[in-house]
């Protein structure tokens, strides 16, 4: 077995020196008559070559997005990752490190913890940033949670405009905790009056920007009525590229910044591991949760980096920590962190403007579709179409096309059959106007009437 | 110092030893300012095509402000992060000893399986006709784990350990609501890991704690003394934290049960006893399963994870969507609660999308690569690993509960070093100097100056005779006086101790750009 250095003369030379005849001498703790006579009912072991070969068949059932035209969002966004993002990633000293739990051999985690804290901080305007949650969406729970603890109060109000499965996750943490929240209904027309639903009872108000639906939200007069109240406004984003090209929410009036960080430096995956960016203000940060790295000296006076302030976590403060959360995305922070640096103001600057400009032309292609109509005013990156009909059965048409033209609301809304016409479509910088053209035409092929 | 005795900030001692050079490096160790220090605004390490000319759709919206993001050229990056690699301990580097953590070898094969383009490169909401590959891998690695567990119904999309804790708990919470019953307490033993009291007052239970006995294990009947109506549930970790194996655990699931409460196992441990029983057999209503220890996802400096969750009979319909349904003709994803249909009542969604797929693959391709009989063995070589170490340092070192076999882990405390001036903190900074990452110290909690050393499957006889005769001659030293050697380390590390408590009262948590420099006025 590759991955077991012992031969079976050194593990009958260790069990001589333990002091037992056999291996399940260990295991007499377990109760006898519960202990497996023989295998477990699976395979045996394979070489590299077979498990190649069953994953290999596995994987290549599958419309991997780079083999097709691809304008899937939603949430999670193919943008092109540089060679030297993956090559750094998989050096063995990040790759195969543990939690930086003694920081005088830790400091290439702890230092890059700090960078990426730093670029957090500065792309949503805030003061200070975590090194990371699980995702945009636990993040954001996590952002209500915390929210409750600060303002002592209970009710969370979920725009219409949040992602439906953000929006599932803290209703669903909400219940199971106890605390109040309101949901808003859908918003994919960006005309809900979030005011109405604030009150002296509530805690935070949860707005994401730009929106499921594309659109982009104003956050500073929200914030004012969320201020006046007591309330705190927790501001969402699930295409972190997005902070480049608008107005950033720290400069809004946000109190917490919650959202996705795989659009830079991580791959689609279907859905994971991702990773959650968490930020806020300063005079908030003995109530984050998460884990923070901090600056200070060692011995002889020179700059090194810790994990601090972990009063707050659960391995010191137990059921009285801000949150139960230990793994971080440590893997995925460094992913965006090297993908950040190689792009600087600069690159990210022009990727922004491309991602835009790209979507831009996209809307006025569908929008020319007979019977499309395009829902947006403002958005960066992606938008709304109307087309008649279900939706999810012209996306599974435009897939049989070799189209993969954005996700039908309504496989997330299922609920609401007034969404059923909707599909939200993305574009990026790895589409081409040949991309564009082809989507165009499919969609019209789709909905032609029959002849 | 903390409760626990543990020293936060060093005392700063001078080491004549160190050599001065004019760049403050030494050698291989570079030192490495950071990235705000050396990149500046107009360079950039990604060529991109220039915008093509289109009107704006921002509106009023677009960005005024710079962002103040510096950047570096490709080769200033490979070099920035290179030489910060080199600041790390990793597996890779020699053994990774902490306890309750599992750093065992992570095979590369799993790395290159998780980038093919069919499961790297595919979007969590494209067309389900689009992926069927995906979703059958997903079905095949449930089997798998339901296979190894002996459960009834597998949540796949916990995020990492601590998110598995809750979706479990979770699971039981509505699953007691749906008897019409509303329980208020959770009983949790004090050596259980800080996210189980975490996870229970997270959903607004009360954490009763449960004292361990003499031995290390739970005694059935402090449980029975904690049980009653109030209790929802107990959460065990099994083997438990200091390396035993919970001997007593039917008797105490049955009282559990009699009780009306529902037996969550902390599965973090696992990895000691794959293949050689079912916690299904053992009672459990619900584990977590942690994908980055037991089977060798990498832990990448502190995550990602993935923490899939099973459930017995009592508990299989509550599971969170999404999740897979096998049908006569393959498998069903049901992602929301509508298409779970009238035989599920899951408890909702606890994470967009559908959990680790990267971790997925990697797990597969471990799983498939040892089988049944490989992931046999590896729990007995983890174990007898542990044992070996432990005989190997029992007569030097101190065990808490007797001189009695381990499970993947051997538990040490602080008595064998009374009186050497030396602490359980001192001890693993020598350890630094010498080589080794420290073990896992001052957990768990119920014993002094507690030190848990798990050296894996991974290490060779060689490896581990290395570290025993280390550690045997850490402790010869600390015994004979050597109290200021263990006091300065480490020395030879890239930083020597760290001011924690400084570092908690001026938090720094980003950078900012000094003050510019004035001259002072004539």
């Amino acid at each position: 077995m590759r991955f077991l250095p012992h031969s079976d003369a050194d593990r009958q030379a260790m069990l001589a020196k333990i002091g037992v005849a056999a291996i399940d001498d260990l295991f007499a703790d377990i109760p006898a008559d519960k202990r497996l006579g023989g295998p477990l009912d699976l395979p045996t072991t394979q070489s590299d070559i077979e498990v190649e070969r069953i994953l290999g068949r596995m994987a290549a059932r599958n419309v991997a997005a780079g083999s097709v035209p691809f304008f899937v969002g939603a949430g999670a966004y193919r943008h092109h990752v540089p060679a030297s993002v993956d090559h750094l990633i998989q050096r063995s000293e990040f790759l195969t490190s543990y939690t930086p739990y003694q920081p005088e051999v830790s400091q290439g985690t702890l230092q890059y913890l700090f960078e990426f804290q730093t670029q957090v901080a500065n792309l949503t305007a805030m003061e200070v940033a975590n090194a990371s949650m699980y995702d945009g969406s636990t993040a954001t729970a996590e952002a209500v949670l915390m929210a409750h603890r600060l303002t002592k109060r209970r009710k969370a109000v979920l725009s219409g405009g949040l992602h439906p499965h953000y929006r599932g996750v803290v209703e669903t943490v909400s219940r199971l905790a106890e605390d109040a929240v309101v949901l808003l209904p859908p918003d994919p027309n960006a005309g809900e009056a979030i005011a109405a639903a604030i009150d002296d009872d509530t805690s935070c108000v949860v707005v994401q920007s730009p929106s499921f639906y594309g659109h982009l939200v104003d956050l500073r007069a929200i914030a004012e009525k969320v201020h006046a109240v007591g309330a705190l406004l927790i501001a969402v984003f699930t295409e972190v590229v997005a902070l480049a090209a608008i107005e950033p929410p720290g400069a809004q009036g946000a109190d917490i910044v919650v959202g996705e960080g795989q659009g830079i430096g991580n791959a689609l995956s279907f859905g994971g591991p991702y990773v959650g960016l968490f930020a806020t203000r300063q005079r908030f940060i003995r109530q984050m949760p998460g884990r923070l790295c901090g600056e200070t000296v060692d011995a002889d006076g020179r700059r090194g980096f810790v994990l601090t302030l972990s009063t707050r976590e659960q391995h010191i403060r137990r059921d009285k920590a801000t949150s139960n959360i230990c793994t971080n995305s440590g893997l995925c922070c460094l992913a965006f962190t090297v993908h950040m640096t190689l792009l600087g103001e600069t690159g990210l600057t022009r990727l922004a403007a491309l991602n835009h400009a790209n979507a831009v032309k996209l809307a006025d292609a569908l929008s020319a579709v007979p019977d499309v109509s395009v829902l947006n005013d403002t958005f960066f990156n992606e938008f709304t179409i109307r087309v008649p009909g279900d939706a999810a059965g012209v996306v599974e048409r435009l897939a049989a096309r070799g189209v993969l033209g954005g996700v039908p609301v309504s496989r997330l809304e299922p609920d609401r059959p007034e969404l059923g016409d909707l599909i939200v479509v993305a574009a990026t910088e790895v589409n081409t106007d040949e991309d564009r053209a082809q989507y165009a035409a499919a969609l019209a092929e789709v909905l032609a009437p029959a002849k | 110092m903390n409760e626990q005795g543990r020293p936060t900030a060093p005392t700063i001692t001078d080491t004549t030893s160190r050599d001065r050079t004019f760049t403050g490096n030494r050698g291989l160790q570079i030192e490495e300012p950071l990235l705000f220090e050396v990149g500046r605004h107009d360079v950039t390490g990604v060529d991109l095509p220039e915008a093509p000319k289109t009107r704006s759709r921002l509106g009023k919206h677009a960005r005024t402000t710079p962002i103040d993001l510096p950047g570096l050229s490709e080769p200033e990056t490979l070099r920035h992060y290179v030489r910060l690699s080199q600041k790390n301990y990793a597996i890779d580097s020699g053994i990774y000893p902490l306890g309750s953590c599992t750093m065992k070898h992570n095979p590369r094969l799993n790395e290159r399986m998780a980038r093919l383009p069919g499961f790297g490169d595919i979007h969590p909401l494209q067309p389900l006709s689009t992926v069927p590959g995906a979703i059958a891998l997903i079905a095949e690695l449930g089997r798998w784990l339901l296979a190894m567990t002996g459960m009834a119904s597998v949540a796949m999309s916990p995020k990492a350990g601590a998110h598995g804790e809750a979706c479990g708990m979770m699971a039981i919470k509505t699953a007691l609501a749906a008897r019409g019953e509303k329980r208020t307490t959770v009983l949790v033993p004090e050596s259980a890991h800080g996210t189980n009291p975490a996870t229970a007052a997270l959903l607004g239970f009360k954490v009763v704690a449960i004292p361990a006995d003499q031995d290390g294990t739970v005694r059935p009947e402090a449980v029975k003394a904690r049980l009653d109506g109030n209790v929802a549930a107990i959460m065990l970790t099994n083997p438990n934290t200091c390396g035993l194996f919970e001997r007593d655990i039917m008797a105490i699931a049955e009282a559990v049960h009699a009780a009306g409460a529902l037996f969550y196992a902390d599965g973090a441990n696992f990895n000691a006893i794959v293949g050689k029983v079912k916690p299904g057999d053992l009672g459990v209503d619900a584990m977590h399963i942690n994908l980055h220890k037991t089977f060798s996802t990498p832990h990448g400096g502190g995550g990602p994870g993935a923490g899939p969750v099973v459930f017995s009979d009592r508990l299989a319909a509550y599971a969170p969507v999404p999740f897979v349904r096998l049908t006569a003709d393959g498998a069903e994803f049901v992602e929301t609660r509508r298409q779970a249909g009238d035989t599920a009542a899951p408890f909702g969604r606890i994470t967009a999308f559908h959990g680790q797929m990267g971790m997925f693959v990697r797990a597969m391709s471990y799983m498939l690569a040892h089988g049944a009989d490989g992931m046999r063995q590896a729990s007995e070589d983890a174990v007898l690993n542990a044992n070996y170490i432990r005989a190997g340092l029992a007569d030097l070192m101190s065990q808490p509960f007797g001189d009695r076999p381990c499970m993947h882990e051997a538990l040490f405390d602080d008595a064998f070093l009374e009186g050497t001036g030396v602490t359980t903190l001192d001890f693993a900074k020598a350890m630094i100097d010498e080589g080794f990452h420290p073990m896992t110290m001052y957990f768990p909690l119920v014993v002094h100056g507690a030190m848990l050393i798990e050296p894996t499957e991974s290490e060779s006889k060689a490896s581990l005779d290395l570290f025993v005769a280390t550690l045997r001659d850490l402790v010869l030293r600390a015994k004979r006086g050597e109290e200021a050697r263990f006091h300065a380390a480490p020395t030879l590390a890239p930083r020597r101790r760290l001011d924690e408590t400084r570092a908690a009262r001026q938090p720094k948590l980003r950078w900012e750009k000094p003050e510019p420099y004035v001259e002072a006025a004539e």
